[in-house]
């Protein structure tokens, strides 16, 4: 899928974001996001926590107001009703009535997009049986596992059959297999066509999911392209070398930093051409009286661009 | 401990309502019944003079000087315009317009036998008081200061009608004379072994200086239990409205009023339902309680439907407005839980739910006119004391009405806080 360059956005995309900026008293939490999502593409929005991520979907989906910036989905604006309509909400949070069943809170949500009768009915069923709650339907939410909570959390946002999705970190506090489970519920939606806009600090799950992906931080996109580009782009054909010292101070700090590497809890990073640099680099820190406790060579992923283009790990 | 501390702590408003609770309910209290009243109750009292003698006129100004008492023998002004003294029928339309509690009716001849002496059964003009039984206590005012003022306003008179009767029953004593004594004395003496002392219709007032004969002119009949159905009924609605809207509390806090606004229901659309159902939830609770005041207590309910069902609806439109304003008011449900509590008890016990407004001083009395509870007994009693008809109600619909409007603009406009951040 070809890469669409920052700051500039074809119009009548399912969602298209330029020039957001919000501001919170003297902390811009969103600084001049320019973004579009194509048709039936999932867009990953990958960064820490505290990036601004969950501000720009709460812009896009009307709960925040941009201080700058507009937000179209088909060329729409973003409040109005074709565009409320058009949009699916997933929250980091929680977001279901905990005494209401799997189906009533289905149903509940299915009102307030304004499904009657038999559209409802079907609705709920397939939410139910996307979800794989249909044996719990009856179940009160508070009842249920957190894997299942989050799976209910996500069908309720789906329960309109939007055409543009917005999850935001759907995976939090997830087990692995519910996470599976939800993977395979969100790849589900990717074959149906369905456009997606997904937020995540993990870096696999963008990795697995996402076409392409936004890099994030402090509010501002900072890259943007699919998983290759951006790696690519960061690091050509160089590869990565990893080095963890026996015992850190004694000037390994300096040392790492004269090498052009990046040195954090213990750990340094280097990028390499060619293999034989690594023999280099090993030379060199016996020389300098580093002890290395361990060493490693991998190709870049997406976890190195976010290292190579802030300066720091992307963690929770 | 440490932890609960902390909390409460936090939440700022939760920890001021903690303590400024019990402590502005006792105020309430010892205000209303303590040494801070500033004013004693005075009792409206219709007098209505059929005899027009010298001492009904002293009568009736002996009773204007009454400090408790306000005296008033014609309705008010019309556009400057002085309306004509009451007569029996139109102070008795007034007791049961609600004009007055009680009124007096001096009939003709009072001024000959102002005193009550006399055998039983004998002809003796007899003042009129027509009451509305709602108000228990002004009754009992009137009729203990009619005594005490015929005692002290008109001695003199007291003294003649006292020789006329000297003369009628002494001067030898006769066999007769001396049966209608023995007769009265057994009389009296009967009364006084008899637990039979305030006949509704009869000489309730044997022995006191003036004959008064009390009639109900008003909820004849009727005992307490539909007023406390009201006025029990009305506090209980609060409690539930206030329970009720507070779920908006709920959704702001778990999310899905988030949720919800990114559908296609705006917040007024979403404070409209929450008020739609504070309100059902709110009716059927006081269908639920007039039918088992009707089922076990008696009260004549079924005939009284229509009214009840506009000061039903009107009722609880303006508590479910009041709920949606203190959920829109508070920010966490641990601040409306106090905050509710306090302002509940404050209107119930001020509007005449936990005892009735004539208790009251009369600047209490009128404070109670700034709460739900007084406008929805007042409209409760016309329509089950007073047989008043359904356009009769219309002063307590629309403040109720006006509440509810009011109320329901000035919580939409607070919870825009939830709209945007």
């Amino acid at each position: 899928m070809a890469p669409t360059p920052v700051g500039s956005v074809p119009s009548l995309l399912p969602l298209r974001i330029e020039g957001v900026v919000k501001r919170f008293g003297g902390l811009t939490a969103v600084n001049d996001v320019t973004l579009g999502l194509k048709a039936g593409e999932c867009l990953g929005l990958l960064g820490p926590n505290g990036a601004g991520k969950s501000t720009l979907i709460r812009s896009v989906v009307g709960r925040v107001i941009p201080d700058a910036g507009t937000v179209s989905v088909f060329g729409a604006r973003a409040d109005s009703a074709g565009a409320r309509e058009a949009l699916g909400w997933i929250p980091q949070e929680l977001a279901l009535y905990p005494k209401l069943t799997c189906r009533e809170n289905l149903e509940s949500f299915g009102l307030y997009h304004g499904l009657r009768g038999a559209a409802l009915k079907t609705a709920v069923e397939w939410c139910l049986d996307w979800a794989s709650l249909s044996d719990r339907a009856l179940e009160p939410v508070l009842h249920l596992s957190g894997g299942m909570k989050r799976r209910l959390n996500m069908a309720a946002g789906l329960i309109h059959r939007p055409k543009v999705i917005l999850m935001d970190e759907p995976t939090v506090g997830v087990d692995p297999q519910s996470r599976n489970r939800i993977f395979e519920m969100i790849e589900m939606l990717h074959v149906e066509g369905v456009s997606m806009l997904y937020t995540t600090h993990y870096m696999e799950e963008a990795e697995r999911l996402c076409d392409r992906i936004a890099v994030i931080d402090h509010g501002r996109v900072i890259a943007l392209g699919t998983r290759d580009e951006l790696v690519q782009k960061a690091f050509a054909s160089r590869s990565e070398v990893i080095v963890r010292f026996a015992k850190t101070g004694n000037g390994v700090d300096g040392w790492v930093k004269e090498r052009a590497g990046v040195f954090e809890d213990g750990t340094a990073r280097f990028t390499i051409e060619h293999a034989n640099e690594v023999a280099v680099l090993l030379d060199s820190a016996g020389k300098a009286g580093h002890e290395l406790a361990d060493i490693s060579l991998r190709k870049p992923n997406l976890e190195s661009v976010f290292l190579h283009l802030t300066g720091r790990e992307l963690r929770d | 401990m440490r932890t609960g501390l902390i909390a409460l702590r936090r939440d700022r408003g939760a920890f001021a309502l903690s303590f400024v609770l019990p402590i502005a309910f006792f105020s309430i209290f010892a205000v209303i019944f303590g040494g801070h009243r500033d004013s004693t109750p005075r009792v409206k009292v219709i007098v209505v003079d059929e005899d027009r003698s010298t001492a009904s006129q002293r009568l009736i100004r002996g009773l204007e000087r009454e400090g408790s008492l306000v005296v008033k023998k014609q309705p008010a002004a019309k556009d400057g315009v002085q309306q004509a003294d009451y007569t029996a029928a139109t102070a008795e339309a007034a007791v049961k317009g609600d004009t007055a509690p009680v009124a007096l009716i001096i009939p003709h001849g009072f001024g000959e036998y102002p005193m009550a002496f006399g055998a039983p059964g004998e002809n003796r003009p007899t003042i009129q008081l027509l009451k509305d039984s709602s108000d228990l206590i002004a009754a009992q005012v009137v009729t203990g200061l009619l005594q005490k003022v015929a005692m002290t306003a008109m001695p003199d008179l007291m003294a003649e009608q006292g020789s006329k009767y000297l003369g009628r029953f002494a001067g030898g004593l006769t066999p007769e004379q001396r049966k209608r004594i023995d007769e009265g004395l057994d009389e009296l003496r009967r009364l006084e072994n008899s637990d039979d002392q305030s006949s509704a219709s009869g000489d309730s007032n044997r022995g006191m200086p003036v004959a008064v004969a009390t009639r109900d002119v008003v909820g004849q009949n009727r005992d307490m239990v539909s007023f406390y159905a009201a006025a029990i009924g009305v506090m209980f609605l609060l409690f539930t409205a206030s329970g009720a809207s507070g779920s908006l509390l709920d959704e702001a806090e778990s999310g899905t009023l988030d949720r919800v606004l990114s559908s296609r229901v705006t917040m007024g659309n979403l404070l409209a339902g929450k008020l739609v159902y504070s309100m059902l939830l709110a009716f059927s609770q006081l269908v639920v309680m007039f039918v088992w005041a009707w089922l076990v207590f008696k009260v004549d309910f079924i005939p009284h439907i229509p009214g009840f069902v506009v000061m039903g609806l009107s009722t609880a439109f303006a508590v479910g407005a009041f709920g949606m304003l203190l959920a829109s008011i508070c920010r966490t449900r641990a601040q409306l839980g106090p905050l509710s509590t306090l302002v509940i008890l404050l209107m119930s016990s001020v509007g005449g739910s936990m005892f009735p407004r004539y208790f009251m001083s009369e600047s209490m009395q009128k404070a109670g006119l700034l709460t739900i509870n007084a406008w929805a007994i007042d409209g409760f009693t016309k329509v089950f004391w007073r047989d008043e008809p359904i356009s009769h109600l219309w002063p307590q619909v629309m403040v109720l009405l006006s509440i509810g409007v009011v109320f329901w603009a000035v919580a939409r406009r607070l919870a825009g806080r939830w709209e945007y951040s």
